[in-house]
This record gives structure tokens, C-alpha cells and sequence, in this order.
């Protein structure tokens, strides 16, 4: 009984915070966070719709996770085929290699990357940002995609190979169609890890706000604090939907690693 | 008929023929297969860290305010300073309590979702803990920062209850208090907690989930009750999980420089020391050097689980 309360009263500290952000979306005071809002109105939203600094933010932040997903869908999949069912000298420092840029703090890879560009004078520029996140969503991508591999009976590709279907024919009408859903929800997760980033970005971006440092600088001197209430709400709903989607896609995954 | 089966095979005898040679060659396969994401990884990232390292031997030089490619130690000196120790020793600290606080919060829940939750309530629960993991970082730090304000809903609720004294003594308190929660380490200390808890939940979870049953119920037969079994079966058998959910809550609160900087007093964290060296004060090098401290300290606490046997279980 008292695991069982405690258990929902961490669940509810989780999920309070964003209830409340939702509530504030429609609070009527503009300079404070007062708590309860004096009053409730929909007008933030028409204020937010009208301006571009925000539109244009999200529009760069979307165009940077779209191509660093394709780019981590590319290198993830590619790992995740060599090293599935594989054993070989090397490979567990290859695995290493990929889950590194995550597992080390942000900083240590935002400020890497940073002196990179600073030694070879690239200059900061839309790409310096892209390279960064697509280096870090690698590991989001192979993860799916290997814990989808090493589910297909190997017996398959022996009987399609049998059948006389050559390698490319095998992986197009056999793996490719199994390990869709796994790649999918892979690229869900690593498109809301990059939309939603923002130390790295902050050490690899010149003069390009991203919906995250357009958020940060609000976070850290507040001059349209109902426009962040709502823009705030925007990206709730925005990132909720592909990480739903790609629970949802990899549930049986979930199920046969954990039995 | 001959003719036209054989046509296709003979257009194609080329993809036909490399098909053949990676299907009777494996490693052929396994280098095409790697070689992309190795050529990234490689050059990109790995060349990335080298350059971090070799930035920071290179010093500043103070007229100029260029960098100057000379291998020198100049910079791992100024870390023993007394106040870069004062920041390395305040983020461990920190990072220590967090990840404390983190474990004794995710292991009721991790225990529940493994052991006694069922069909859809489980479903929910694992739906509950994954969406706050991925959803958006900065709006989460905003919504504390509604909680922690002076006018906000913690405030509120506190007068409402008639505890309003209690969190006026906490903030009177030296140290952990400040002007309001959102100005306080406080602040800062719940907030990363918070930010960093389901990270901590899904490994317990995972490790709890994979004790057989039949454990559980051999520890009852032999008389220990609920609690006695959860002390000598259940929590060292989620020590691995324990010990892979902090290596993320730890590491996470030694790099994060947002946190600190929205919510909490003036006093530095190693994150906004390396971030403010490398912008405003434009010396790389140092920023470089001062980067490398946490990695230092997850080898050292990552050394340390080992040898308390954190991971024997893996």
C-alpha cells in the first residue's frame, strides 16, 4: 500500500511541472508568475501565431532535426546491421565509440566540437549545427534498430536466400520490412532529441537561434514571458506526439528484452 | 521462356555477382557496413576530443588574447586554484546528493512498475516515466521556474497549508537558501533531480524486472516479510541498474550548465565555468582543460562502483 503511494506520488512530481505549464499558457498576467493566474484567456496563442521571431526559430530547429535524423537513420542503421549479430575484435569499443557523445556531458561534446571547428577556422553555420546533433542521435537510431535485428530469426534469410533471392533482395523484401517500424521510432526519438537541444548547439551555432535557444535566452532574461507560456505548450505537443509514436511502435521490443 | 528468365539475371549479373562475393565474403560485408559510420565517428567526433585535448595544453596569450600552440601545463595549474577547486568540489557534491536523491525516489517506483503493476496500468506507468525523459529539457527547467518563483505555486501552496514558516526558515538557512526558491541551491539541487529521475527509474526497472520470481517467493517461504525481502534480495539484485542510472544522473549533473544558471544563487558549477571561459572571456584553452574535470570524475566514481562490486551483476 505504501509502495503503491509513493510509487503514484512520484509520478505525479513528474507530471505536474507540465500541467502547469499548460495552466500558464493561458494565464491573463504578463509580469509575473503568480500562482493561481488571476484570470484565464486564449489571447497569447493570436499574440504568438503573429510573431516570426518565434515561426522562424521553430522553422530552423525543425529544418536541423530533420537533417540530423537522416543523417543518424543513415550511420545508425548501417552500425546496427554490422554489429547486431556479430563478434569481432574491436566491437565493443565501436559500441563505446557510439554511445560516447551521449553518455559523456553535454559540454565535453559541445566544447570538442567547438575547438574542432575554432582549429580548422570552419566557420559557424547551420551544418556546424546539424554535424553536432547528428552525432549524438547515431545511438538513438542503432539502439531501436539493433534491439529490431537480433528479433529476426535468422532462419528467414536462410529460406530467402534458399528461395534464390541474392543479399540486396534479402535485406529490401525480408529485413527492410520488419525493421521499418524499429527505424521509424528510432528517427521519432532522435528528431525530438535534436529539436529540443540546446548545449550543444549553444557551443556549435554562430548567429542561428534554434526554438531552444530562442528559449533559453527567455529562460535567462524574460522579456515575453505569456509568448513563452504558450510557446512553451507548442513544443510540449510537438515532441510529445513522436515519443508516443514511437513507444508505441517499438512496445514489443520492450516486451522480449525485458522477459 | 530460357531466354526470358535468364535475361533479368544476366542484366543484373553485376549486383548478382557482389551480392555473392558479400554473402561468401562476411568481413567484406561487415567493412561496408562500418565503414560510414566509423568514417563519421572517427573524424568528426574522435577528432573532435583530440582537438579538445590538444587545446588544452595550448595557453591564451593575455596581450593578444590569441591562442598560442605551445604544449604547456599552464592550465591544469590554474584548475588547483582555490577557486576552481571550490567549483569542481561544489559540482561533486551536488552530483553526489542528486543522484542520492534520484535512487531513493526511483526505487519505490522502479519496484511497482516491475513487481506489481499489470497490463495497461504498467503500459501507462513505463508511458509516464519515457515521456518527461524526452520531453523538451528547457520546458521543464521553465515550469520550475513558475513552481520556485517567489509569487509561484510552491509559495502559494505552502501559505495555503500554514506551513509558510517552514519554508522561510529554509531559505533563512546559509547555504541552501536565497531571496526565493528559484534564487537558492535549493532550487537548484531539486531541479536537477527532478530533470534527471528517469533516467534513473528505466535501469532500476529493467534490473528488478529480470529477478526470477521464484527469488521472491523462496525469500517468503523461508519467513522474511515484504521488507526483509526487499533489503537482501531485491536491492542488491537492482544494484546494476542502480549503478548504470547513476552513471547518467551523475554525469548529466556535472555537465549541465542551463540548470544552475536559471535556477540558483551566483556560486559556479563546472558547466557555466567551461561555458563562460570559452564565450565571454574567449580562452579556449582554459574552457578545454576545465572540461576534461568531469570526465576525470565519472572515471573516478565509475572506478569506485566497480571496486564496491556495482556492477558484478552485470
Amino acid at each position: 500500500m505504501w509502495l503503491k503511494l509513493s510509487a503514484w506520488a512520484v509520478v505525479l512530481f513528474l507530471h505536474l511541472p507540465l500541467l502547469l505549464i499548460i495552466l500558464y499558457a493561458f494565464s491573463s498576467e504578463d509580469k509575473s508568475f503568480v500562482f493561481p493566474p488571476p484570470e484565464l484567456t486564449t489571447k497569447w496563442f493570436a499574440v504568438t501565431l503573429g510573431r516570426t521571431d518565434v515561426w522562424d526559430a521553430m522553422k530552423m530547429s525543425a529544418q536541423i532535426a530533420l537533417y540530423s535524423t537522416a543523417i543518424a537513420l543513415l550511420l545508425g542503421t548501417l552500425a546496427a546491421g554490422a554489429l547486431a549479430r556479430t563478434q569481432f575484435f574491436g566491437r565493443e569499443a565501436i559500441n563505446l565509440l557510439l554511445i560516447l557523445p551521449i553518455a559523456l556531458p553535454g559540454v565535453v561534446t559541445g566544447i570538442a566540437l567547438r575547438s574542432a571547428y575554432h582549429s580548422m577556422e570552419i566557420p559557424f553555420s547551420f551544418w556546424t549545427i546539424v554535424i553536432g546533433h547528428a552525432t549524438f542521435c547515431v545511438v538513438v537510431v542503432y539502439n531501436n534498430a539493433v534491439a529490431r535485428l537480433r528479433r529476426i530469426s535468422p532462419s528467414l534469410l536462410e529460406a530467402s536466400m534458399d528461395l534464390g533471392a541474392n543479399t540486396f533482395q534479402t535485406f529490401r523484401y525480408i529485413v527492410l520490412p520488419q525493421l521499418g517500424s524499429a527505424l521509424l521510432a528510432g528517427g521519432l526519438l532522435a528528431f525530438a532529441l535534436s529539436f529540443d537541444e540546446v548545449i550543444v548547439t549553444t557551443f556549435t551555432a554562430g548567429q542561428q537561434t534554434t526554438l531552444p535557444i530562442w528559449m533559453f535566452q527567455e529562460l535567462v532574461r524574460p522579456r515575453d514571458r505569456p509568448v513563452t507560456n504558450v510557446v512553451a505548450v507548442i513544443v510540449i505537443a510537438f515532441t510529445f506526439i513522436p515519443i508516443l509514436m514511437a513507444y508505441w511502435l517499438t512496445r514489443a521490443d520492450e516486451d522480449s528484452q525485458n522477459r | 521462356m530460357m531466354t526470358a528468365n535468364s535475361a533479368p539475371y544476366l542484366k543484373h549479373s553485376w549486383v548478382n555477382k557482389l551480392s555473392d562475393a558479400i554473402y561468401l565474403n562476411k568481413s567484406l560485408l561487415l567493412a561496408l557496413l562500418l565503414a560510414p559510420p566509423l568514417l563519421w565517428f572517427g573524424i568528426i567526433y574522435l577528432g573532435s576530443l583530440l582537438s579538445l585535448l590538444a587545446n588544452s595544453v595550448f595557453r591564451l596569450d593575455d596581450f593578444t588574447g590569441q591562442v598560442v600552440r605551445e604544449i604547456g601545463i599552464s592550465n591544469f595549474k590554474s584548475l588547483f586554484e582555490p577557486a576552481n577547486l571550490d567549483v569542481i568540489a561544489r559540482t561533486t557534491l551536488m552530483a553526489l546528493l542528486v543522484t542520492t536523491a534520484c535512487a531513493s525516489l526511483a526505487l519505490p517506483l522502479a519496484y511497482y512498475m516491475a513487481r506489481y503493476a499489470r497490463g495497461s496500468t504498467k503500459a501507462l506507468l513505463f508511458v509516464a516515466v519515457m515521456l518527461p525523459l524526452w520531453s523538451s529539457y528547457l520546458v521543464r527547467l521553465y515550469a520550475w521556474k513558475m513552481l520556485l518563483a517567489k509569487e509561484g505555486a510552491i509559495s502559494w501552496v505552502s501559505q495555503k497549508l500554514q506551513l509558510q514558516w517552514l519554508l522561510d526558515a529554509l531559505l533563512a538557512t546559509p547555504v541552501v537558501g536565497g531571496p526565493s526558491l528559484s534564487f537558492s541551491a535549493t532550487g537548484t539541487f531539486i531541479v536537477f533531480v527532478y530533470m534527471w529521475l528517469p533516467f534513473m527509474i528505466l535501469p532500476i526497472q529493467a534490473a528488478i524486472e529480470r529477478i526470477p520470481g521464484s527469488l521472491l517467493e523462496a525469500s517468503s517461504d523461508l519467513g522474511a516479510n515484504h521488507r526483509q525481502t526487499f533489503s537482501n534480495i531485491v536491492l542488491p539484485l537492482a544494484m546494476p541498474g542502480l549503478a548504470a542510472g547513476s552513471i547518467f544522473t551523475f554525469s548529466l549533473t556535472l555537465g549541465d550548465y542551463i540548470i544552475p544558471q536559471v535556477i540558483g544563487n551566483s556560486t559556479l558549477y563546472i558547466g557555466q565555468v567551461v561555458y563562460k571561459q570559452q564565450g565571454l572571456a574567449g580562452n579556449l584553452p582554459f574552457a578545454a582543460a576545465f572540461s576534461l574535470v568531469p570526465i576525470v570524475v565519472i572515471a573516478v566514481y565509475l572506478w569506485l562502483a566497480k571496486r564496491k562490486g556495482a556492477f558484478d551483476a552485470l
